[in-house]
């Protein structure tokens, strides 16, 4: 979706995107989930990428006829993502990648995988790491076995092992030592995309539940008539709009190119992810003994909204983001 | 041949509705609103007729307030070329809707208007009135053959005729008209496409062409129409009484003998 026209894709905006996860997202997170990574590095290549590569790698990467995953986490560096040490030196007219990438969604299955990499260990931690496009069956490049997770089930995530993965230098998105700035760039429509998901997810374990409530009988009347339940509800439907609207809100921020855009996405995200794992476990609880079975969908939008305030940047570390920006 | 698909924006099919306080209308604030199904097939097999090489442009219409160019947008999504939004606040249903001659009333105009058009494709009926009566109108405003409940439609003899076979209540029956004609469409002609996120988004922000019964010339036409029908109520069916159980076949013959069924 990021991807403009000119160059295969559809030139939607974020607010577009808001709209299409969260919708897309009632019906699976881990599926929409997936794709908003991949719209993201799509969207990395047709803005820092050269001619070159985009014409080499666009066209399937946009129509989906190849799937692409972020490898920026290793066992020693989540949060403190800057720290990583997965390295890429020049060798001729090569990079030669030696490292280990941990938590990798899609990996695996993608065919490519937009790896940062550190090329420059004499500056500083942020300002030495390089994002290089990775083709799948580079040679040295191999994968751990899929995780078993509590969610996200949908697509594999697995470790990722560099061991002297050679690719031409020009497979280089954006320049030298300009890694760590695409990275965050990337990072706040991420977080948008990422709390959209939640929302939508949410939107759907209430609609669910409501359902559920107007029709469950107890006591001579359907659950959904007692106070406590209409009392709950109201809570859940508020948490869900205000989550909606925060989401939409940094969305319009960052088309806008509003200097509050980072913290927006930060806040939208942390609200988000946080409330809407709330709504999905409470409608949960509105199901009763039915929403604990696999057979009824709820607790699968639960496992699955769980990972959101963990990944795409703690929610920590969104509470350090916002309260730098204040 | 051009064609006109005439659209209209109704409430979601899906939608759970409830009748008004007032009980001259269904509740539509807060209800979701889509293009009628029928409609959709209706454009859907326009589009088809253009892919095909039969038509060469398609041209949506509706008469609606100002959030039907909604389902103008949605129509352009899915391939029309050209949307008219004839703006009446009464389209719908209900009291005081327009009724299906004044719109019949419009379209022709619109056929006058946007003209020639070799085919007007319409839903067989719109969900919310159900009338089932504007595509017939139309046709006899026009002195137009019409060709009603499609389940299937072929342009023949060098695109001066269609053939189209109707869903009637005795089964099937294919009728051939010369073009012009009005064919209205019914649920099994095709099934509609779902529109791309590009044209969805390109969709936006292309032009509507806007008018309404005034710049039509139909205005005193419409009104009296309007006139012409009169909604009184519009109420929920009686709720679903208790049944009774018999406890064999002879007390159930004999109660249906005592209610004079058999």
């Amino acid at each position: 979706m990021f991807v403009p026209e000119e160059k295969g894709g559809v030139g939607a905006t974020r607010a577009d995107a808001a709209v299409v996860f969260e919708t897309l997202a009632r019906a699976d997170i881990s599926v929409t989930a997936y794709l908003t990574i991949h719209n993201m590095n799509c969207g990395l290549l047709a803005k820092f990428g050269s001619e070159a590569l985009c014409e080499q790698y666009l066209p399937d990467l946009a129509s989906l006829e190849a799937l692409s995953s972020y490898c920026l986490t290793e066992p020693g560096s989540g949060s403190d993502a800057a720290s990583l040490r997965t390295t890429a030196r020049v060798d001729g007219d090569d990079l030669v990648i030696d490292g280990a990438k941990t938590f990798i969604s899609g990996a695996g299955s993608a065919d490519f995988y937009f790896v940062m990499a550190r090329t420059d260990a004499s500056v500083s931690k942020a300002k030495g790491i390089t994002c290089i496009l990775v083709p799948k069956d580079a040679a040295g490049l191999s994968f751990g076995k899929a995780e078993e997770k509590m969610g996200w089930n949908a697509q594999p995530t697995r470790a990722v092992s560099f061991d002297g993965v050679r690719v031409p230098v020009t497979n280089i998105v954006g320049e030298f030592g300009q890694g760590f700035p695409i990275a965050m760039t990337a990072l706040d429509g991420g977080r948008i995309n990422i709390a959209a998901c939640s929302v939508g997810g949410a939107s759907f374990c209430l609609d669910y539940a409501r359902e559920y409530m107007d029709s469950r009988e107890q006591f001579g009347a359907p659950v959904g008539s007692f106070q406590y339940n209409q009392f709950r509800f109201a809570e859940m439907a508020t948490d869900v709009h205000a989550s909606r609207l925060c989401v939409r809100a940094a969305a319009n921020a960052l088309d806008e190119g509003s200097s509050t855009a980072t913290r927006d996405a930060a806040m939208a995200k942390l609200f988000a992810t946080e409330r809407c794992y709330d709504v999905a476990n409470r409608a949960l609880q509105c199901l009763g003994g039915y929403g604990y079975l696999r057979e009824y969908p709820v607790e699968r939008y639960v496992r699955d909204l769980r990972v959101h305030t963990i990944l795409e940047g703690t929610n920590e570390v969104m509470r350090q983001i916002i309260s730098k920006r204040m | 041949m051009r064609i006109l698909c005439a659209v209209k924006r109704v409430v979601d099919y899906a939608a759970k509705i409830r009748v008004n306080a007032a009980q001259t209308n269904v509740d539509t604030s807060s209800v979701k609103m889509s293009m009628n199904p029928f409609c959709e097939i209706a454009l859907e097999e326009a589009l088809r007729l253009k892919e095909a090489g039969i038509a060469t442009e398609v041209v949506a219409v509706t008469v609606g307030p100002d959030a039907a160019k909604d389902t103008l947008r949605t129509a352009m999504a899915m391939g029309a070329d050209h949307a008219v939004h004839v703006v009446h606040e009464s389209a719908g249903a209900g009291a005081g809707a327009l009724p299906p001659l004044a719109v019949a009333r419009v379209l022709s105009a619109v056929v006058d208007h946007a003209g020639p058009f070799g085919m007007v494709l319409a839903g067989k009926q719109a969900i919310d009135g159900d009338n089932n009566q504007t595509g017939q109108m139309l046709a006899a405003l026009r002195g137009w053959p019409q060709a009603t409940f499609a389940s299937s439609v072929s342009v023949t003899d060098g695109g001066t005729h269609a053939v189209v076979t109707r869903e009637v209540d005795a089964g099937l029956e294919t009728v051939k008209v010369p073009l012009p004609a009005v064919v209205t469409t019914d649920l099994r002609l095709n099934e509609p496409r779902y529109a791309k996120l590009p044209m969805i988004l390109k969709a936006r922000k292309r032009e509507i062409e806007t008018l309404s019964a005034e710049t039509l010339n139909v205005k005193d036409h419409v009104d009296r129409d309007q006139g012409k029908l009169h909604v009184r109520k519009v109420s929920e069916p009686p709720a679903r009484a208790g049944g009774v159980k018999t406890k064999d076949m002879d007390e159930f013959i004999n109660m249906l003998r005592e209610k004079g069924v058999l």
